[in-house]
């Protein structure tokens, strides 16, 4: 009887036991995620309601309960790329701190690199242009202006460039007196 | 009485704008000037009846004629008397009328000159800036009326109207909502006036320019005479700026100043093609080059002005849809477009007229650098403007909006502004005209070297991310550079005057104040360059909810939450304060009191962090008032910021460059023709 007695207690314990297994172990994985675990996420993430603001210093009560959200998203194990999926199917992809890279998307990121490189070509285009239409070599004649002006540069650092400095530096420190 | 007093002088003064043009156009193609004469009178009457206009508006906001709807909404009876002043410009109607009155007096200084020498650009000038004028208080007069005030329609709606609606009586509330908390801040009080200051200022050479090219001057006297126009517009749009970020730092409680927000990002696209501009006209003065992109960046940064107060002031941010609701954001739209085609269609008209004097013939000119300087602020512009514009376009193409945010254009104009700081570098080494890659080698190693130096001993010490070392270095590489320019120049006034270094230091800056304080701006450029790599590359932040006792830690930093306390203010607002003390290693550094003021009245709350500032760094603590606050426990979060102190010393430096840059030399002071 009192073997039977152990035998029962062994075994209720060793149910008992069993059963707080996966509960301490999922509390063990999944502690409530801190604000610096939830803000980290949600400031990857525009307010849906108020114009460029991001969640995580968003004041407004949807957004708190938004962050709530995410918190418990975390909680469930969710990624943070399924929980970012989650707000821009609910929301749309203004949410998104940048607009997907996606379809008619791409362009905010096309643009401005052609746009620039364009630039270039046309600045390297237009210098061939002058190299070729300059006819006779520029000597660097003042035209008075006081605008970036004064001593013109060296252009070498050995001590003839030095005095080359000097006296352009003393020519324009007389003209101005 | 005084409302309608008020709204007839602006619209007297809108018709004084008209007959401007009108005289101004047929005085400039009869040649008479009687009637140009008359455009000059019209256009200097404009000021001091604005200024009537404002005197008004400002009594009726200071006595609290709350039956005005622009009145109500901006004060109220608890707010002190300077904040029922600075209401002028707190709402959309009074920053208009702002606008207007900045317009005026800037386009009344400009007529008063002495205009013997340059009598032809005159009538262009007053066309330019009449019409203008006339386009703003257009907007107040339709639209945007400051005395329109409270009726009760038949219906039993409250509408603000001019003029009685048939059937409507009139209302009086006894309190109006009061000025928005955001606004009551000292950075944006007058924030608003400085960057409209630095707006309105650019009207002034962009008239130059269109006067120059519709009377066909194709010499460089527009940009002589506007020079200093240029320079103050330059100045102000930069303080405007940099005290909008100042607030945003202090009154928006998210740790940072800038945000890429759109409205920010339209206010920096002006000075970004103002600040080409200014590079730019260098070399037409200098050289005789560029006369055509000069004009055409004037042309830009003029659109870039009203573009700038369009987008803020149309609605259209919010929506598409709302622009097509907003009475004034067709307005603005057709203004910039009719404006600018207008500008450019004259610019090629005049292409030819415009060629360059002489031609570039080395890519390492000094010319050559500039161009290139040019090019950089394009680019920028260029990511900024389709940054902006774009969730617009994918609204109205796709139906919905999306975020372009701070990693779009952090990616996209870091290398472009990492680029512009090694040209700040480059550029003043270089030579006018003829330059090869080995001179400009050969100016550039001694200066180079310590740069070298510099990513090495960073690295030593711990820092490994590369754009940092990378930014870093060519701060060290710009300041060297500037100093080395410095140091030669006083070198050589040591060696041949026999003066002291601080005598050849005065002489030299002080006779060529233009380059030397170009100098000191470029160093005040790369002083916020460190703020701005600290705080972007290495701000850290937490956030924790705090019982009493209890503390938080951040990049070796302790805070210990002491108390909580929450009274009413004099003005109305309730404030919570709480109480921190830090420490660091142990040591007790001071008291913190980050708090947030809730304004009764308006019904809306404003966050006030507690900082400690440093020259390493920043504490930044925040109650977080959007989460759940009491006298037990409060939550906080709280940012680590290095280096931002920078950025605020590099615009106090850069204020310091301009004065130098700017102040008038002996023989400009003596000069004829000056304006």
């Amino acid at each position: 009887m009192k073997t039977k007695n152990i035998f029962l207690l062994t075994f209720y314990f060793l149910l008992f036991a069993a059963a707080l297994i996966p509960a301490v172990a999922v509390s063990a994985q999944q502690p409530t995620p801190s604000d610096d675990e939830v803000n980290a996420i949600a400031r990857q993430l525009y307010c849906p309601v108020c114009e460029n603001t991001p969640l995580d210093v968003c004041p407004t009560t949807a957004c708190h309960q938004w962050r709530e959200l995410i918190r418990q998203m975390l909680a469930e194990g969710k990624s943070e790329a399924k929980i970012k999926q989650y707000f821009v199917d609910y929301y749309g992809a203004r949410v998104l701190s940048e607009p997907p890279r996606t379809g008619i998307y791409w362009l905010v990121y096309i643009v401005p690199p052609v746009a620039f490189l364009a630039g270039v070509y046309l600045l390297f285009r237009a210098f061939q242009t002058w190299k070729r239409l300059a006819k006779e070599p520029i000597t660097g004649a003042d035209h008075s202006s006081s605008l970036g002006t004064g001593p013109e540069p060296a252009e070498g650092s050995g001590t003839a460039a030095d005095d080359e400095y000097v006296a352009r530096l003393e020519e324009e420190l007389k003209k101005r007196k | 009485m005084l409302a309608q007093f008020g709204f007839g002088v602006f619209v007297l003064t809108f018709l004084l704008a008209l007959f401007g043009v009108v005289a101004a156009v047929v005085g400039y193609f009869y040649k008479s000037d009687r009637w140009v004469e008359a455009a000059r009178r019209a256009m200097l009457l404009t000021f001091p009846l604005i200024t009537l206009a404002v005197l008004a508006l400002a009594y009726l906001l200071v006595t609290g004629h709350y039956e005005l709807q622009y009145v109500y909404s901006v004060t109220s009876n608890d707010m002190p008397f300077y904040l029922k002043i600075t209401a002028l410009w707190g709402g959309q109607a009074g920053s208009l009328v702002l606008w207007s009155w900045l317009m005026s007096a800037f386009a009344s200084a400009v007529t008063l000159r002495k205009w013997e020498r340059d009598r032809e650009l005159l009538p262009w000038v007053i066309v330019v800036t009449s019409i203008t004028l006339a386009f703003f208080l257009s907007l107040t007069i339709l639209y945007e009326n400051p005395f329109a005030r409270w009726w009760q329609t038949t219906a039993g709606d409250f509408v603000p109207r001019m003029f009685a609606p048939a059937g409507a009586i009139p209302v009086t509330p006894l309190d109006g909502q009061g000025l928005n908390p955001l606004l009551r801040h000292p950075g944006m009080i007058i924030h608003p006036p400085i960057l409209y200051l630095g707006f309105v200022a650019f009207v002034i050479p962009y008239a130059f320019a269109i006067a120059a090219l519709v009377t066909g001057r194709s010499d460089d006297r527009w940009i002589r005479l506007t020079r200093r126009w240029t320079l103050v517009a330059w100045l102000f749009l930069s303080l405007g700026l940099v005290l909008g970020m100042r607030w945003a730092y202090d009154v928006l409680g998210w740790g940072g100043y800038w945000a890429w927000d759109p409205v920010e990002t339209a206010s920096l696209m002006p000075w970004l093609a103002g600040t080409a501009f200014l590079h730019s006209v260098m070399i037409q003065e200098k050289r005789g080059m560029f006369k055509q992109w000069n004009m055409l960046l004037i042309i830009l940064t003029y659109a870039l002005v009203i573009f700038g107060t369009f987008l803020t002031r149309s609605g259209v941010f919010s929506s598409v849809h709302a622009f097509a609701q907003s009475a004034i954001g067709p307005m603005f739209f057709a203004f910039i477009g009719i404006t600018f085609v207008t500008s450019v269609a004259l610019l090629i008209y005049r292409w030819k007229d415009l060629r360059a004097e002489v031609e570039m013939t080395s890519l390492f000119s000094r010319e050559a650098l500039f161009l290139l300087n040019n090019l950089l602020f394009m680019g920028v512009l260029i990511v900024c403007f389709w940054g902006v514009i774009f969730p617009l376009i994918s609204e109205l193409v796709t139906g919905q909006k999306v975020t372009v945010g701070p990693p779009f254009y952090l990616r996209a104009n870091g290398p472009l502004f990492g680029a512009l700081m090694a040209l700040m570098g480059i550029a003043p080494l270089s030579a006018w005209g003829k330059s090869t890659f080995k001179t400009l080698g050969r100016a550039l190693w001694k200066p180079s070297i310590p740069s070298v130096i510099v990513p090495l001993v960073l690295a030593i010490l711990g820092v490994h991310n590369w754009i940092a070392l990378v930014g870093f270095t060519l701060v060290a590489f710009v300041i060297f550079v500037t100093l080395f320019e410095f140091w030669r120049g006083v070198r050589s006034r040591q060696n041949k005057q026999n003066e002291n270094f601080l005598v050849a230091l005065w002489q030299l800056a002080g006779r060529n104040r233009r380059r030397y304080g170009g100098y000191l701006i470029h160093l005040s450029m790369v002083v916020m360059a460190i703020g701005i790599l600290g705080i972007e590359l290495y701000q850290t932040t937490t956030q924790k909810t705090l019982a009493v006792g209890e503390d938080i830690q951040i990049a070796g930093y302790t805070l210990r939450f002491d108390s909580l306390a929450q009274f009413p203010y004099t003005d109305g607002r309730i404030v919570t304060r709480a109480a921190l003390s830090v420490f660091r290693g142990g040591k007790f550094l001071g008291d913190l009191y980050p708090r947030y003021d809730y304004y009764t009245t308006s019904g809306q709350p404003m966050t006030i962090a507690g900082v400690r500032s440093t020259l390493a760094d920043d504490l930044y603590v925040v109650l977080v008032n959007w989460e759940d606050v009491s006298a037990a426990q409060a939550p906080f979060k709280v940012y680590h910021n290095p280096l931002v102190n920078w950025l605020w010393i590099g615009s106090l430096m850069f204020i310091f460059g301009f004065l130098v840059a700017a102040w008038p030399e002996r023989e400009e002071e003596t000069r004829k023709g000056k304006i």
